[in-house]
């Protein structure tokens, strides 16, 4: 038997945008363990729900990812309306799901950059980074802000978009899809980059569930699930189906998130056609009051907000689970038993966002 | 087999102009409605502090006596909601973010 030794992986590591620490048990150049460490950059963000008053801590709860902030604020949000008995008027929801579904699009561009940085092809990256900085610039002109989106607020969203507008984010999105498609033309054919995502990574379907894998790790292997099938903010209009792929290695997590690209464009382009005029907020009246789950589907795949609330402007308690905690025991699973130089790919395939699994 | 996937998408870029902005020389010009720094119309203001208390930041600091009005710009977010609340609609947000700075930086204003 060879010997063993530990290599130590992150916290700072050129792949890793954010830290997190990973113990490598190596034998020759194999994997055989890797033992997480989290904790770097807790910043008590949960702590801070007795500080701020309800309406307030949407801004906070925003703050918790940078790239899926716009889902973060709206899943508090929605928990804030359930508990304070509020309809969502339609429009609000529709708005909701485009930004929701934008978010998501410049999300998987930024992954789908990332990772093929982390494979070493610079060009690549940078060509899906060109891309997602247009999806940055609709956002900004929608919202007002290009990472920190600040339109949703409790009962509603605080911004419109006109329909002139909104067609014109459509003509726009429906060129970068030509675009898109082309990139992932060379992500899904291309040999040298099948050769570094190709039964890389495995994680069969029976780990992923057991595991509790979320989002385009779980999809990836070949489970159809999606909590945007629950129907909330006026998903369920909209006619979703989730995408799935079934050979579970860091292949299908990539070919997942490329066809949610075009999923998300559809999802807009529904919403759309669907939209009609209507107040834009419910007004606030009263404080919150009881327990609520509240579940979403993020790019990276689930967050749960747990909220309990006593009646006063302040909540008890306010719980967050973020899509990337979930996925780190299945991606210690994936690494056992991979090859030291693939290690950097399949920590990219679960989207790591690290800031937000310690909130 | 596909090698040279890429090569007609580099040759394509090779001859078209940059995406990039040369951002010192050229200026960054936001779009209308974006959120930047907060500005205030101090003649219009009342001093009744409602954006002091509003303020999910504590970025504001409203005197009455003497009549002060005080952001720290390091510590705004951004988050429109002063503009939203203020009953004389003497606030506003800029398209532009405050410039950069090495310190705490308050502003004040006069009436
Ligand atoms: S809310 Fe408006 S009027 Fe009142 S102190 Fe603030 S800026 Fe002045
Ligand atoms: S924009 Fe927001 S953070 Fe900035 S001063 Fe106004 S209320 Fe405070």
């Amino acid at each position: 038997m060879s010997k063993r030794t530990i290599i130590p992986f992150g916290p700072q590591h050129p792949v890793l945008p954010e830290p997190i620490h990973l113990d490598l048990v190596i034998e020759d150049e194999k994997v055989i363990e890797a033992i997480p460490s989290i904790g770097f950059i807790h910043r008590g963000l949960e702590k801070l729900v007795e500080k701020k008053d309800f309406i307030d801590y949407v801004f906070v709860a925003e703050r918790i990812c940078g790239i899926c902030s716009f889902i973060h604020g709206m899943t508090y949000c929605i928990a804030m309306e359930e508990l304070l008995k509020l309809e969502v008027p339609s429009r609000a929801q529709y708005l909701r799901v485009i930004w929701s579904e934008l978010s998501r699009i410049h999300s998987h561009l930024l992954w789908l950059g990332l990772t093929a940085d982390a494979f070493g092809f610079e060009n690549l990256f940078m060509q899906s980074w060109q891309i997602r900085e247009q999806i940055l610039d609709i956002i900004e002109e929608t919202t007002g802000g290009r990472v920190i989106f600040g339109s949703c607020k409790v009962g509603g969203v605080r911004r419109d978009i006109s329909a002139e507008k909104l067609q014109e984010i459509l003509k726009k999105l429906r060129s970068y899809r030509n675009q898109w498609t082309e990139i992932g033309g060379i992500f899904l054919n291309d040999t040298t980059v099948k050769h570094r995502l190709q039964g890389v990574g495995k994680l069969s379907m029976e780990q992923a569930k057991t595991l509790g894998a979320v989002g385009p790790m779980l999809r990836g292997s070949g489970v159809a699930m999606d909590i945007r099938m629950t129907g909330y903010s006026g998903y369920n209009k909209l006619g979703f189906t989730p995408v799935v792929e079934t050979a579970g290695d860091c292949y299908s997590r990539c070919k997942v998130r490329i066809r949610e690209l075009d999923q998300s464009l559809q999802l807009i382009e529904t919403c759309v056609t669907q939209m009609t005029e209507g107040p834009l907020e419910a007004k606030v009246v009263g404080f919150p009051n009881g327990e609520f789950f509240a579940r979403s589907e993020q790019p990276r795949g689930e967050a749960i907000y747990y909220a309990k609330a006593n009646g006063t402007k302040f909540l008890q308690r306010l719980r967050v689970r973020t899509p990337t905690f979930a996925n780190l025991p299945p991606l210690l699973t994936a690494l056992a038993g991979c090859q030291l130089a693939d290690v950097p790919v399949i920590v990219l395939t679960i989207d790591p966002c690290i800031s937000c699994a310690e909130r | 087999m596909s090698f040279l996937s890429m090569s007609k998408m580099v040759l394509r870029k090779l001859f078209s102009a940059p995406v990039t902005e040369r951002y010192p020389f050229v200026p960054k010009v936001h779009p209308v409605g974006a959120r930047g720094k907060v500005n205030i119309e101090i003649e219009k203001c009342i001093f009744c502090g409602i954006c002091q208390r509003r303020c999910p930041t504590t970025a504001i600091i409203v005197t009455k006596e003497p009549k002060v009005w005080e952001i720290d710009r390091l510590r705004c977010i951004s988050c429109n909601l002063c503009v939203d609340v203020c009953p004389k609609k003497c606030l506003a947000l800029d398209t532009q973010y405050s410039p950069c700075c090495v310190g705490p930086q308050k502003d004040s204003y006069h009436a």
